[in-house]
C-alpha cells in the first residue's frame, strides 16, 4: 500500500525524526547564520548524517549505500524539514549521487559513489542561467576541441555550489535555448581553471552560488552520459528533486501549522483565547485540508519513484505545484495568526516563510509545474 | 479451489444467468432503480434484475441474512462487486434506505425494527425519504420544531420539514421529532413515519435550476404509532448524527452532475473555443486554471485512496467525512464556474434552439451544484467540525 510506510521506513522515520529534532533542532540554522558561517553548514551534523547512512541513501549497498531508495530519502528530507536542517544532503545525496546513479558509466559509479557515500566528495548540480528555472532554455555552451570540451557561459543560484568539491555542469554542445536536444551533463572538479564561484546569501540562509564558467577546458571523459543526450536522464533527475523538495516543504508546513495552532490555542487576547473565533477556526481548519492534500501527493510522488511508473514527471509537477502554493499559504498565515511576534526574529516561523519561498522556486514554481502538467497532459 | 474462488465462479456463472442484458448497459436517469410503492419501471427488466438481486439479499450484500441482507463477507463482496464491474451491470437498487437509513438501522433499531424495515429496503419495497431539515432549523439541526407528543398509544406530530428528497415519491419518511421542548439535543427523537398517513403532504420545491428534486413536507396532526419510534426516546441526534456521516460521505463523491466528459472532456472544449497553440490550449490563463482545477481533482483524488489505505491499516484519518464533503463539493463548484469561462455564453442557455442538450445539462448543473456545499452539512459547518472536533480548537 502505495500511502502507508512499511515498518522498515517507520522506523526510519522514527530514526530520522530523533535525529532532526534532537540534534539539528532550528538553532543550529541560527547559530550558523549568526556565526557568518564560511561552509554554511556544520560539519560535525554532516558527519552524523553520513554515520546515519542517509548519505548514502539512494546509492546501492555494493556501492557503500543504504539503498533505502526514493521513499527512503523523501522520509528523511521532511523530517529534516521540520528543522530547517542546514546540510549538504539535498545537492549531494539526491542531485549529485542521483545523476550520477542515472547518467554514470560504471567505471564513474565506483570511482564516485562510495566516496559521496561517506561523506568525502559534496557535489553540486548547475542548472540555472536566468531568474526561472528552465532546463529546456540552457544556453551555456560546451564546444569541442580535439579530445576535449570548452564551457563557456554562466550559472546561477547553483545549491551548494561554493561549498561542492565537484561540479556537475548541463551545458548545450548542440542546438539552440529551448530544445530539449544538444544537452550534455559534465562532472569536473570545482576549482578548475577559468572556474568562478561566487556565494549568494540568501534570505534563507542556505547555500547557493553563481558560477561563472571562463573557457574551461574539461576532457571528454568529463561527461555524464551521452554527448547531445543528457536531457532525458537530467529530468529524471530533477523529478526525483522536485519530489525530494516537496518532502522536505512538507516537513516545513507540517511544523508551521503545528506551531501556529498551538499558538492559537494559548494565545488571549479580547479576555478570550483566540483560537475561539471562528474567523481563525476556519482558517485553521483550510490549513487542515491543505496539509492533508500536501501530504497525500507526496507520498503518492514517492511512491512514483520508488516503483518507477510512467507517470512519475506528473505526479512530480503534481507535489511541486502543490507544495509551493501551500507552503506560501501556510507561511503567510503563519505570520499572520502570530500577529506582531510573528514579525521578530526571534519566532522561528519567519525562518519557515523565508525558506519556503526559496524552496518554492528551486527546480520550478508552481507556474512553471502548472504549464508542465498541462504539456503532460497534452493541453 | 480456495472458498473465495469458488465463491467467484458460482457468482459469474448466476450474474451471467441472472442479469438481463439490458441492465448491462449505461443507465438513463429515468430508469434509475429506486423502487417503491409507486415506482414505474419504464424498462420492465429493471425490475427482473432488482429481484433477482434482492432475492439473494445482494442489493445490501454485506447487511446480516437473518434480515434479508446478503451476508456476505468483505472479501466477498468485493469479489461480488468485481463481477458486476466486469459485466458493466447497473446497481440493481438505488435507495436513501440502503445509503442511510438501513446502516442506521442495523446499529440502532429493535430486534422487530430490523425484521420489518432492512427486509423491505433490501427488496425494494418501500422509497424512504429524510426528514431532517425545517424552515428554522438548517446549519443549526438541532433546534428543530417539529414536534411528537404523547397520546398514550401514538405520538401525534405536527410540523414542517424541508428539503426533502423526492418526498413527492417516496413511502416513508425517517425524522427528527422534538420530544422534549426543555433541552436541545436531548429532546430529539428518531421516528418513522409512512407519508400515505393522514395530514402527510409533500411539496416539490422548484430550484434555480429549474428542477425540483427537493420537497417541502408538512406534518399535521400526524398519528404515529409508539413502535415506530427507533432507539430511546429523546435520544435520537445521536442516531442523527451517524447518519449525516453516511450521507457526507455520500455527498462528497467526485464529479457531481453533468460536466464536460460528454464533450471530450474541458481541455477540448476550451482547444474548441480559444484555439490552440501547438499542443497548447491559446490562452494562458484558461490552460493554468485547467491544470490547477485538474491537480486538485487529482490531489483530492489521491487523499480519498490514501484514506482508503490508512482505514485498512487501521490507522484513522481524523473527521475525513468532513474534510472530504467540504473539499470534494468545493472542488466540484469550481469546476462548473470554470466549465463557463471555457464555454462562455453557450453554458448560459435555457433551453430551446442554440444550444445542445450537452450544453444545456451543463448550465443546469452548474446551477445545481451551488447547492453542493450547502446540502448535508455546510462548507462552515464542516469547517466548525474540523476546527472543533480535528484541531482540537476551543469553543467560547
Amino acid at each position: 500500500m502505495a500511502f502507508v510506510l512499511s515498518e522498515e521506513q517507520t522506523m526510519l522515520r522514527d530514526m530520522a525524526k530523533q535525529f532532526f529534532s534532537e540534534q539539528v533542532p532550528v538553532t543550529n540554522l541560527r547559530k550558523i547564520r549568526d556565526d557568518g558561517s564560511e561552509d554554511g553548514f556544520d560539519r560535525d551534523v554532516w558527519k552524523q548524517i553520513v554515520e546515519l547512512g542517509f548519505a548514502g541513501i539512494l546509492i546501492p549497498e555494493d556501492l557503500g549505500g543504504t539503498g533505502f531508495g526514493p521513499m527512503g530519502i523523501g522520509i528523511v528530507m521532511q523530517e529534516a524539514g521540520r528543522t530547517l536542517a542546514a546540510s549538504p544532503l539535498y545537492a549531494t545525496a539526491v542531485l549529485g549521487a542521483g545523476m550520477i546513479i542515472a547518467a554514470g558509466s560504471e567505471s564513474q559509479k565506483k570511482q564516485l559513489l562510495p566516496r559521496v557515500a561517506a561523506g568525502e566528495l559534496l557535489l553540486a548540480l548547475a542548472i540555472d542561467e536566468t531568474n526561472h528555472h528552465n532546463p529546456a532554455n540552457i544556453a551555456m555552451t560546451a564546444t569541442r576541441d580535439g579530445d576535449d570540451f570548452v564551457l563557456s557561459g554562466e550559472k546561477r543560484f547553483v545549491i551548494d555550489g561554493h561549498i561542492a568539491d565537484k561540479l556537475i555542469v548541463a551545458a548545450r554542445t548542440s542546438g539552440t535555448p529551448g530544445e530539449t536536444q544538444g544537452i550534455s551533463a559534465f562532472l569536473i572538479d570545482a576549482d578548475m581553471a577559468g572556474i568562478t564561484r561566487t556565494r549568494t546569501h540568501m534570505v534563507d540562509t542556505r547555500n547557493a552560488a553563481n558560477i561563472a564558467f571562463d573557457n574551461v577546458k574539461v576532457p571528454a571523459d568529463a561527461l555524464l552520459g551521452g554527448t547531445d543526450s543528457a536531457f532525458p536522464e537530467l529530468e529524471n533527475v530533477l523529478d526525483m528533486g522536485r519530489v525530494c523538495l516537496s518532502a522536505e516543504m512538507l516537513g516545513g508546513i507540517e511544523t508551521v501549522f503545528d506551531t501556529t495552532l498551538t499558538y492559537l490555542k494559548e494565545r488571549k487576547q479580547f479576555d478570550a483565547i483566540i483560537g475561539t473565533f471562528q474567523a481563525l477556526q476556519h482558517r485553521a481548519a483550510e490549513m487542515f485540508c491543505e496539509v492533508e492534500i500536501c501530504q497525500s501527493v507526496v507520498l503518492d510522488a514517492l511512491s512514483a519513484l520508488e516503483e518507477r511508473r510512467n507517470d512519475i514527471p506528473r505526479a512530480a509537477s503534481l507535489a511541486k505545484a502543490r507544495l509551493s502554493e501551500a507552503a506560501r499559504l501556510i507561511t503567510n498565515e503563519g505570520v499572520q495568526m502570530h500577529g506582531g511576534i510573528g514579525m521578530t526574529d526571534a519566532v522561528d516561523v519567519g525562518l519557515f516563510l523565508k525558506r519556503a519561498r526559496v524552496q518554492a522556486q528551486m527546480l520550478g514554481d508552481a507556474n512553471f509545474h502548472r504549464s508542465r502538467y498541462a504539456d503532460l497532459g497534452g493541453y | 479451489m480456495t472458498n473465495l474462488e469458488t465463491f467467484r465462479a458460482e457468482t459469474r456463472a448466476w450474474l451471467e444467468e441472472n442479469c438481463p442484458e439490458s441492465m448491462r448497459t449505461p443507465m438513463p436517469e429515468r430508469e434509475m432503480p429506486w423502487g417503491g410503492r409507486n415506482a414505474s419501471y419504464p424498462n420492465p427488466d429493471t425490475k427482473v434484475w432488482m429481484d433477482n438481486m434482492a432475492s439473494r439479499g445482494w442489493t445490501a450484500p454485506t447487511w446480516p441474512a437473518e434480515y434479508g441482507g446478503g451476508g456476505l463477507s468483505k472479501e466477498e463482496n468485493k469479489v461480488l462487486q468485481e463481477e458486476l464491474a466486469r459485466i458493466k451491470a447497473r446497481p440493481a437498487l438505488t435507495s436513501f434506505g440502503l445509503w442511510m437509513l438501513g446502516p442506521a438501522l442495523l446499529e440502532f433499531a429493535s430486534e422487530e425494527q430490523k425484521k420489518k424495515y432492512i427486509g423491505e429496503i433490501v427488496r425494494g419495497e418501500i422509497r424512504w425519504c429524510q426528514g431532517y431539515s425545517e424552515p428554522g432549523a438548517g446549519s443549526d439541526l438541532a433546534g428543530l420544531q417539529t414536534k411528537a407528543e404523547d397520546k398514550g398509544d401514538h405520538y401525534l406530530v405536527n410540523g414542517q420539514k424541508v428539503w426533502t428528497s423526492y418526498a413527492d415519491q417516496c413511502d416513508w419518511i425517517f425524522c427528527l421529532v422534538r420530544t422534549d421542548n426543555s433541552v436541545k439535543h436531548d429532546g430529539i427523537s428518531f421516528l418513522l413515519i409512512d407519508m400515505d398517513d393522514p395530514g402527510v403532504e409533500a411539496r416539490p420545491i422548484k430550484l434555480i435550476s429549474g428542477s425540483s428534486p427537493f420537497c417541502e413536507t408538512f406534518l399535521t396532526d400526524v398519528k404515529v404509532p409508539k413502535e415506530n419510534l427507533v432507539g430511546e426516546l429523546n435520544k435520537g441526534w445521536t442516531i442523527a448524527k451517524r447518519l449525516l456521516e453516511h450521507e457526507r460521505s455520500m455527498i462528497s463523491g467526485m464529479g457531481m452532475g453533468a460536466g464536460a466528459a460528454s464533450m471530450g472532456g474541458m481541455e477540448a472544449v476550451a482547444k474548441e473555443n480559444f484555439g490552440t497553440d501547438g499542443d497548447r490550449i491559446a490562452d494562458p490563463a484558461i490552460r493554468n486554471a485547467i491544470a490547477a482545477h485538474k491537480m486538485d481533482q487529482q490531489a483530492f483524488g489521491l487523499t480519498m485512496k490514501r484514506a482508503g489505505e490508512e482505514a485498512k491499516a487501521g490507522q484513522g484519518m481524523g473527521a475525513a467525512a468532513s474534510m472530504f464533503k467540504y473539499y470534494g463539493t468545493e472542488v466540484n463548484k469550481r469546476r462548473f464556474e470554470l466549465l463557463l469561462d471555457i464555454m462562455g455564453t453557450q453554458a448560459l442557455g435555457w433551453e430551446g434552439e442554440g444550444f445542445d442538450s450537452k450544453e444545456l445539462a451543463v448550465t443546469r448543473s452548474w446551477l445545481r451544484s451551488k447547492g453542493n456545499s450547502i446540502e448535508g452539512g455546510t462548507s462552515e459547518v464542516q469547517l466548525n467540525v474540523i476546527a472543533k472536533r480535528v484541531l482540537g480548537l476551543p469553543t467560547a
